[in-house]
């Protein structure tokens, strides 16, 4: 059989070679569509994948329906975050087995004289945000718990920011000034910065460069810090000036996660986060009753739809282009076999067997693929490279060029391949021998 | 010509698989095609739409201050700054600001006609600015007045401050009051504290243009006011021609100014900056729709002269006899014409139900408009014409043939 294929292969390869023009035709078509349906899958791959997948199952978001249903006569969705009020309610009440509130805050750092001032953007946090996120350290740890109590000056920085301002050396017991007002360095990460950024997704931050620092939420709160995210307000009630009225007004800034190990945490969380809404309406918070949400990460990601529709939509157009050369592969094939109707005939007459003439068409056909997988390659690589092009910055510098891609590239145009050729192969094995041998 | 149809079609049952997968590749590349060309239509109209400033001479600084500032310093700073900068020479007049038109997100408020109303009428985009504010921006003011310098407030950081005056755009007038009795009246942002239009402007597009702001596009409007929490931006106006010598002069006199600042480069800029930047997935949708339509128009042509041609070489013999027999050449070529021609109207007939079936999935998921149907119309006629190209070639070849082939043994 080992010969045969040998057989087969030089058989295809001279078949090929007879008919140039179809034979490139083929593999451009095949090449083409293979690379624009990769080069926007490698966007969609890296805009729409699992941020954590080791842990994303357990990490929730909860939110709540502070602005009651007239806030929606005009469509939308519920508030995306929650009010300072209801985050720290549900941080007191501590019915999780870790949680966090988060909101982003952006200071100025003012080096030695010579060197020109400038802005970090971090998150205010509370400690358990490392372990939640499994975000990995390169010097100390994340701050004490007694820190987020006693709204310490502590700070964990990124490795980034550590190299720009400690030459990388373990900064650990240094201070660090912000805004004119020291914090003590407690931990330096190492690089991290999952895409999409699921903890900060409603801020249109979901693909930014790493944050550089994170520091405690009570601390920020008391530096009167503002969010540099949305801050999202309905009615005029309760808007009275300076920062205590800002923080228990309804306005919606604070983003908070939990972590729920397992099914009866989840049934356990949703319980009292009704029981938390309803008591809000018996106290007459809420003129209404109801309107409390639990996401996951992965329904998180979703629902504030995080993968833009530009990369959904060219994902499809490329996947219909694709269909199409390949529609065009199969005509193209019919053509190339049918002609060959003579030869299969004196080929069958002589013995051969419908399998055998199914091994050797499909053998053709593959060699098309390997073509213009080996084309697609090319040309991927050359859509990756210009997606900068097509996708904004933040997103095109995301698609990669990796040893998955490369496989991928090869196995779709030759899967592909194989497949239009099915169909012509069949119509190949199917010819009648006597039919042939006469008609000559 | 209709004689030549019931042939046609006999010949075509005979090739049935060819004739469909040919067909098959048109409704697909229509389908393609069509909404393709709508999109691309689509995002070069938004990212074509005017923002009502002088864009040709406008420049925004993003300005943060460093290090510790109070309020009130960072105020004073900034009143000093401006004075600086409407010393320049390439500047004409500068204002401060919260926010410019497609600076991607900002301040926006529902609006409200009456205070006590629970469901907003509209929401608006916000800028601040002193009473230089319109002339820097260079947006026409069509009905009332502009600020005076006395309307303008300072906003310290969370305070509530409602100034009494307001200047709105037409887009945001119309909207509040139907009837054009707008100027005058009180509105309502977000607060009970009226503040009353003292003017109206032609055109002053929003901050952001994404999906969401597309019910309200170009409703602003314009406060006499002046914040800064921890930055501001500064519009300035360059004299004609001299944009690039303000972009040169501007950065450089504010640093003398004062050192403790930044200035993002990523945010702001000129307006050939501005527009780069937020519309920049326009461009680029609209850039690989085009290249993936123009591939795939030339595969599908290409195709169809493959097909074609295979057909013509199978049928050698039968176009001889017919020759033989007193066919014409026009006669052969026609043939192969009206044959690709009824192949093309069986796949556009398939493709434009496809194309609008696509398009209707499109707009429940991605909040799309409904096809045009101009598009699907040239759709067709372009498909139908490319098809009618591509079997040319081989319809002429065909036309070439022998009638000696029809004494040929295959």
């Amino acid at each position: 059989m080992r010969g045969m294929t040998g057989y087969y292969f030089r058989l295809a390869l001279r078949s090929l070679r007879r008919n140039p023009l179809l034979t490139a035709l083929m593999v451009l078509a095949i090449g083409f569509g293979v690379a624009a349906s990769m080069t926007t899958y490698a966007v969609f791959r890296a805009v729409s994948g699992n941020p954590l997948p080791d842990k994303s199952a357990q990490l929730f978001v909860p939110q709540i329906d502070n602005w009651g249903p007239a806030s929606r006569k005009s469509g939308g969705d519920i508030p995306d975050s929650l009010s300072y009020t209801d985050a720290m309610a549900l941080m007191r009440a501590h019915q999780a087995k870790r949680q966090t509130a988060i909101y982003p805050v952006s200071y100025t750092v003012v080096p030695g004289a010579g060197s020109q001032p400038f802005t970090v953007n971090g998150y205010a946090t509370y400690t358990d945000f490392f372990p939640m996120f499994d975000v990995p350290f390169r010097y100390g740890n994340g701050w004490a718990s007694e820190h987020d109590t006693q709204r310490a000056n502590v700070i964990v920085i990124s490795s980034q920011l550590n190299q720009s301002l400690f030459g990388g050396t373990n900064s650990v017991g240094h201070t660090l000034n912000l805004d004119g007002h020291d914090y003590l360095v407690v931990g330096v990460t190492a690089d991290w910065n999952p895409q999409p950024r699921f903890y900060d997704v409603n801020n249109n931050r979901s693909f930014a460069d790493a944050p550089d620092f994170y520091l405690p939420f009570t601390r920020a709160v008391d530096m009167q810090s503002a969010t540099t995210g949305n801050n999202n307000c309905f009615g005029s009630t309760g808007r009275a000036p300076g920062w205590d009225s800002w923080l228990h007004s309804e306005c919606d800034w604070v983003s908070l996660w939990l972590e729920l190990p397992n099914a009866a945490a989840v049934t356990h969380y949703k319980s009292y986060l009704e029981g938390y809404v309803a008591e809000q309406t018996r106290g007459g918070r809420f003129r209404w009753t109801g309107g409390a949400q639990l996401f996951d990460l992965v329904g998180w990601l979703d629902h504030e739809q995080v993968v833009p529709p530009e990369t959904r939509v060219s994902m499809m157009v490329a996947l219909g282009f694709l269909l199409v050369c390949l529609v065009n592969t199969v005509g193209l094939l019919l053509a190339k076999f049918m002609r060959r109707a003579g030869e299969i005939g004196v080929r069958r007459a002589l013995g051969a067997s419908r399998r055998q003439i199914y091994v050797q068409f499909l053998i053709e056909a593959w060699a098309i693929g390997v073509a213009g997988g080996l084309l697609g390659l090319l040309l991927t690589g050359v859509g990756v490279f210009g997606i900068g092009l097509v996708f904004e910055p933040a997103i095109a510098r995301l698609a990669q060029v990796n040893l998955t891609l490369v496989g991928l590239t090869l196995l779709v145009s030759m899967a592909a391949t194989v497949v239009a050729a099915l169909y012509p192969t069949w119509r190949a094995a199917h010819v009648q021998p006597a039919w042939q041998l006469k008609s000559n | 010509m209709s004689m030549h149809i019931q042939p046609i079609l006999a010949a075509l049952r005979r090739h049935k698989a060819g004739t469909v997968l040919i067909a098959l590749q048109i409704a697909l590349t229509l389908a393609i095609v069509c909404n393709a060309m709508f999109i691309i239509q689509q995002r070069l109209a938004h990212l074509s739409e005017p923002t009502g400033v002088d864009e040709a001479n406008l420049l925004v600084i993003p300005n943060q201050w460093a290090g510790h500032m109070s309020p009130e310093q960072a105020d004073a700073q900034v009143r000093t700054d401006l004075v600086a900068l409407r010393q320049l020479p390439s500047v004409s007049d500068a204002s401060p600001s919260d926010a410019y038109p497609l600076s991607g997100g900002g301040w926006d408020n529902f609006i409200m006609r009456k205070p006590e109303q629970l469901t907003p009428t509209t929401d608006a985009s916000i800028y601040l600015g002193d009473e230089h504010m319109l002339d820097t921006l260079g947006v026409k003011l069509i009905a009332g007045r502009n600020f005076n310098a006395a309307e303008v407030v300072y906003m310290a950081p969370r305070q509530v401050v409602i100034p009494s005056v307001v200047i709105v755009t037409k887009a945001l007038a119309d909207h509040l009051y139907p009837d054009g009795s707008a100027l005058g009246k009180p509105i309502y942002a977000m607060s009970t504290t009226p503040t009353v239009i003292v003017g109206i402007v032609e055109r002053l597009q929003r901050q952001g243009v994404s999906q969401w702001n597309k019910a309200y596009a170009y409703e602003s409007l314009l406060w006499p006011a002046r914040q800064d929490a921890t930055g501001v931006y500064y519009i300035v106006h360059a004299k004609p021609g001299q944009l690039a010598d303000a972009m040169r002069e501007v950065p450089r006199a504010l640093y003398a100014q004062n050192r403790l600042r930044i200035i993002d480069p990523d945010d702001g800029g000129s307006y050939v900056q501005i527009r780069k930047r937020i519309y920049d997935s326009d461009r680029g949708m609209a850039i690989l729709l085009a290249i993936i339509s123009a591939v795939l128009l030339a595969i599908t042509a290409a195709g169809i002269v493959g097909l074609t041609s295979f057909w013509v070489g199978q049928r050698r013999k039968q176009i001889g006899v017919r020759r033989a027999l007193g066919a014409t050449r026009g006669d052969i070529l026609s043939y192969f014409l009206t044959e690709n021609l009824l192949i093309g109207i069986g796949g556009v007939a398939v493709g434009v139900v496809l194309a609008i079936a696509i398009n209707l999935w499109m707009v429940t998921q991605f909040e799309m408009a409904r096809l045009s149907l101009i598009y699907v119309g040239i759709g067709v006629i372009a498909l139908l014409a490319l098809g009618q190209g591509a079997v040319l070639a081989p319809a002429i070849r065909a036309s070439k043939v022998s009638p000696v082939e029809a004494t040929r043994s295959v």
